[in-house]
């Protein structure tokens, strides 16, 4: 495998700038590990080999012209399918999109390619993101590259598979309740879900609007903080988008100082149903903090007992709503009754809807219509929203006393495919810990902290800030992977077992 | 805010209506099996917040976002229809639609 | 099935109407409800469409501020409050010419209520009070090809254009109108006028019913005299004018009282008011499975109009409708009864638009309430939908004051404008319609007129100019009209004196 390949975006991007490589090398490179290891991990659903060539020789002609370039122009990417791509599919998983091409580009495509980065395909994740294991992809699961017979997590597995196997140094992730963050978890990589509009949504397909962000999946904390950096910022076109700058985040991962930062650990979150080597690995990450001069305070957030249940009311709800829009009248996959010559439009949209939209869809829309519904509407999606109030100030309480909150991102490592897939319930619980960030539209950073002795599966941590206070999730962050590397002596990913190349 | 009873497999049927997804009798019969218990579940909601408690809709706040009354560029008519499972005379084509809204 | 219907007269006197009016105002914005789109209407299909108004996946929409600039003003105009916060919301249901399958509107938490507007009929005010007005969007429209009538039902399939999908639209509701029974058609089809009026007058919308930029529906049901319960209603769609909205009224109130008085129950559902027969006919059936699922549109912000704001677009209004109309009436010179006829015919922006095209007050009150009002009754259309504008009016009434059409030729002139003949001008032309004052061939047709009537001619000789009409109608004949009648009478009086 090509040290391109294995290179951080940071790397590339000072060799691009450099010239000690071409974009067309570096793309081409990850293009050839995509021939080599996809078949085996699948995170890729669509590979435009071609388009990202093109971009990357038009940066490497404009270097060469002098051209002022932004930093990571060149650096290949990998974007979920669920962000819009003008000319490439965009399925979301899910076979009622099936050979969709949108005619306009998601608000952070426009800014990728603005920036020069070469689109090296499309990735794999649950339909229309509901999961985590990427298991509900109507195009077939992606396999973990520590172990293919595990799960990725999900719904972005696509996405962190892609990173974690060196198939892309970037990639671009969605978190509505774990997303990007539980994935990063089970692969060994970096994911952030930013503050809630500090991303643009325009372009990205709506699971449920008040908890969606797009966010960098990358396997450094400064990749990250530099993906974050390019893709963030206000947007006209999303009305929830915060006009203001972007926190410094590039600044704060380079700082990565933890000295008399005040960290809090959520008592809440850790507990039982934690694996015992996600919790051994968490306990001597928050001893690394405290050994860098982190003041480290435990605190208590009654109201997360709430979290998984109002947001398992919320996100359907909005989902039902959202997902109303694929009725196979303007775009998608028409599939009338059987057994009927004239069918008309409202049975030809209910069984397009049946065959287009897999089980898990099936299940939370019906449980989101049912949530909405008269005479249910203030039991369960009204009290719901009040939870997510409850929680807020949970968590106002919490960051009046510190500047960070950290937990275990996912209560365990890697699980079998197929484990929890009959069981709705178990599968939910994965995103326990990362779901109360959504509803309060908190940013949430997790970062590989070592291997699970039980399963020697990568382990994740999550830093978690206020409202537009992401760049603390990287001054933390970048500061712990710091720590962990030097005891590592490199990076969680090199332990990784070496994947099958296909020749 | 009152306990509801639970889900029948009718009530599943109704709310498939309503959300115009045509399952199969299967579908149906799983979750009316299924539903309960995430119900179950997730009604715990209803306990933990008093009537004094504000719901939440947006979880940053912002007021007054409004675009000026400027027209932008719209697609082409071919760029409309392109992605249409039918298209006749510049429009969509769809089924012949029953009822009245 | 055939109904059994109650003539309005004895009806109520059996029954009490209960009504509530919902209108539906297109506002004439640039661009859309939530996107930069055009509103033009007539536009080529679905060119006026994008990502958002298409309901393409991921697209978001931002809120026009004109619209919501608009909708303020009109609250204001009603005489309503204006809300400090209000949010969108999404009423979800199904429907081909509804791209996100829902529509984004209003629920609770409208930006204008608890409002009011007075209306004249006879004489007597009527306070109509509104409950609110709220922002919305306007749907597609689909073309039914196919089926034997091309009504939406028999349709064998639909064509859609999506280009007035998103058109902001102002929902205005009233609440109940419990009104005098034998004036509750007349009351209706005043309220509609009058906000018709009020909305044109602040230039925020066409508000032409035939254009459907306002589209009203009437809700009524009866209650038996004296009792106080209320019946079952049912929502008229449809109603494309304003005689449309007394006849839709009438029309219900027999139909209920047929179907009360045989014990029957009137079903809750959506009645289509046909133009020609003056009818409603049986939409869909209201049901439980009309359930909505509103909830807050988490992809808008909230709006919060600040007090400031508000105020400075309460200087924008227009004077009240009626301190208009008595400055109208002082300068016109009109009576009371002028002022209500002209009212009562949706006649006052005409008016108004025909004086200022420079034609006398007397001489267009003529004109609209005469002429036009036959013309509009005989077509059912209102006034406005005539197809004839003020300034087509003044211009014909001007070519009479220069003498070149009389009254009897101005008829003629009329015919063919609304007929589609051209300018008035043209018309003129194309018709052949001058009147003849050269003395050449009216000399002539005179000289025959008086070889025709000798004892007449000798009568005015001996000085009885009384019987100088017998001899003008006898040219006016031979000139099939088109002579100027004041030029024929001074030639006679010359060649008999
Ligand atoms: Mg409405
Ligand atoms: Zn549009």
């Amino acid at each position: 495998m090509s040290d391109l390949t294995k290179s951080t975006a940071d790397v590339l991007s000072q060799k691009l700038a450099a010239g000690d490589a071409s974009s067309v090398e570096v793309t081409q490179a990850h293009i050839d590990r995509i021939a080599a290891v996809d078949g085996a991990i699948h995170a890729f659903l669509h590979v435009d080999a071609e388009g990202a060539l093109a971009t990357a020789a038009d940066i490497d002609d404009r270097r060469a012209k002098g051209e002022k370039l932004h930093a990571l122009a060149g650096v290949p990417i990998a974007v979920k399918d669920i962000v819009a791509t003008i000319g490439l599919p965009t399925t979301c998983g899910s076979k009622i999109l099936d050979g969709w091409i949108p005619p306009y580009d998601a608000t952070i495509t426009q800014r990728i390619k603005a920036a020069g980065l070469p689109i090296l395909g499309k990735t794999n994740m649950d339909e229309f993101a509901m999961g985590s294991s990427t298991e509900h992809s109507a195009y077939g699961p992606t396999f973990n590259p520590w172990d293919t017979t595990r799960s990725p997590g999900g719904s972005g597995g696509g996405s962190a598979a892609a990173v974690a196997a060196f198939e892309a140094p970037l990639a671009i992730g969605t978190d509505t309740g774990g997303s990007i963050r539980q994935p990063g978890a089970l692969t060994g990589t970096v994911g952030v879900k930013p503050t809630y509009g500090g991303v643009s949504r325009y372009g990205l397909v709506a699971l449920a609007s008040s908890l969606d962000q797009a966010g960098p999946v990358t396997r450094s904390v400064l990749d990250a903080a530099l993906l974050h950096e390019l893709i963030g910022g206000h947007d006209p076109c999303d009305s929830t988008s915060i006009d203001e700058a972007v926190p410094a985040v590039v600044a704060a991962a380079r700082r990565a100082d933890v000295k008399g930062l005040k960290i809090g650990i959520i008592t809440e979150l850790g507990g039982d149903g934690f694996q015992p080597g996600v919790r051994a690995r968490f306990d001597e990450a928050v001893a690394l903090l405290t050994g860098a001069g982190a003041e480290v305070v435990e605190v208590s957030l009654p109201s997360l007992e709430h979290a998984l249940a109002a947001y398992y009311l919320v996100m359907p709800s909005e989902a039902s709503s959202n997902l109303a829009r694929f009725d196979a009248m303007r775009y998608g996959v028409r599939v009338p009754p059987a057994g009927s010559d004239d069918p008309s439009a409202e049975r030809v949209m209910a069984s397009s809807r049946d065959a287009g939209f897999g089980d898990e869809v099936k299940r939370r829309i019906i449980l989101g219509t049912y949530a909405l519904s008269s005479g249910y509407y203030d039991a369960y999606y009204g009290s719901a929203q009040k939870v997510r109030t409850l929680i807020a100030s949970d968590f106002a309480a919490a960051f009046a006393q510190v500047d960070v909150l950290v937990s275990p991102t996912s209560p365990t490592t890697a699980f079998e495919l197929g484990a929890k897939l009959d069981d709705p319930l178990s599968m939910y619980l994965q995103d326990v810990a990362t779901i109360p960030a959504n509803l309060v539209g908190i940013p949430g950073l997790s970062l590989p902290i070592g291997l699970a002795d039980e399963d020697s599966l990568p382990v994740g941590l999550q830093f978690l800030a206020p409202q537009k206070a992401d760049d603390r999730l990287y001054n933390a962050g970048a500061a712990l992977e710091r720590l962990l590397e030097e005891k590592w002596g490199g990076q969680l990913l090199a332990q990784a077992p070496e994947l099958e190349v296909a020749r | 805010m009152s306990e509801p009873l639970g889900i029948s497999r009718a009530d599943v049927a109704h709310l498939a209506g309503l959300a115009r997804i045509d399952l199969s009798d299967a579908e149906l019969d799983h979750l009316a099996t299924e539903l309960p218990s995430i119900l179950e579940y997730v009604a715990a909601v209803q306990q933990a917040a008093g009537d004094d408690v504000e719901a939440m809709s947006h979880p940053v706040p912002v007021n007054n976002v409004f675009r000026e009354d400027v027209v932008r560029p719209s697609l082409t008519q071919d760029e409309a229809l392109a992605m249409a499972p039918a298209s006749d005379q510049g429009r969509f084509g769809v089924p012949k639609i029953l009822g009245e809204e | 099935m055939t109904e059994t219907l109650v003539p309005f007269d004895e009806a109520i006197t059996r029954y009490d109407p209960v009504m509530g009016l919902e209108i539906h105002i297109e506002l004439n914005t640039a661009t859309k409800m939530f996107c930069g789109c055009p509103t033009k209407f007539g536009a080529e299909p679905n060119t006026q469409t994008c990502p958002v108004c298409l309901a393409l996946p991921g697209a978001l929409p931002v809120v026009n501020a004109k619209a919501v600039e608009s909708a303020i003003r009109m609250g204001l105009a009603l005489n309503c409050e204006i809300a400090e916060w209000c949010r969108f919301a999404r009423k979800n249901y199904f429907y081909p010419d509804m791209p996100k399958n829902f529509q984004t509107s209003q629920y609770d938490e409208p930006i204008a209520f608890d409002g009011y507007v007075d209306v004249e009929v006879d004489g007597e005010t009527y306070r109509i009070e509104i409950e609110r007005a709220h922002m919305e969007e306007d749907t597609g429209k689909a073309l039914h090809v196919g089926g034997s009538t091309g009504r939406i039902h028999g349709a064998d399939y639909s064509l859609v254009d999506y280009n007035r999908a998103g058109i902001p639209l102002i929902e205005i509701v009233t609440r109940t109108i419990e009104v005098p029974a034998d004036k509750a058609p007349a009351v209706a089809r005043a309220y509609v006028s009058h906000v018709r009026d009020l909305i044109g007058g602040l230039g925020v919308s066409d508000v032409r019913m035939d254009q459907g930029s306002l589209r009203a529906d009437v809700n009524l049901s009866l209650k038996p005299k004296g009792s106080t319960t209320l019946g079952t209603r049912s929502e008229t769609k449809n109603v494309n004018s304003f005689r449309s909205v007394e006849r839709a009224v009438r029309y219900e109130v027999s139909r209920h009282a047929g179907i009360l008085d045989e014990g029957g129950k009137v079903l809750q559902e959506t009645r289509h008011f046909q133009e020609d027969s003056g009818t409603t006919s049986s939409g869909r059936e209201k049901s439980d499975a009309d359930d909505y699922r509103y909830f807050p549109e988490p992809d808008l912000a909230p709006v919060s109009p600040s007090r400031e704001w508000v105020e400075e677009l309460r200087k924008t209004l227009p004077e009240p409708p009626a301190v208009r109309r008595s400055r109208l009436q002082a300068d016109w010179g009109f009576s009371d009864l002028d002022m209500r006829d002209t009212i009562g015919a949706g006649a006052l922006d005409l008016i108004v638009a025909t004086v200022e095209a420079g034609t006398t007050p007397q001489a267009a009150k003529k004109w609209w309430l005469g002429e036009m009002a036959r013309r509009a009754n005989e077509t059912g259309s209102d006034l406005d939908a005539l197809g004839i504008s003020p300034t087509q009016v003044a211009e014909i009434q001007a070519l009479i004051d220069s003498g070149r059409i009389n009254d009897k030729l101005a008829r003629s002139v009329f015919d063919g404008v609304i007929a589609g003949e051209g300018t008035p001008e043209e018309v003129i032309v194309g018709r052949s319609l001058e009147v003849v004052s050269d003395d050449g061939a009216l000399g002539a047709a005179v000289d025959r007129a008086i070889e025709g009537d000798p004892d007449a001619a000798e009568k005015i000789r001996g000085g009885n100019l009384g019987v100088a009409g017998a001899l003008i109608g006898a040219v006016m004949k031979e000139m099939r009209g088109q002579a100027d009648a004041g030029r024929v009478r001074e030639l006679i009086l010359e060649k008999l004196s």
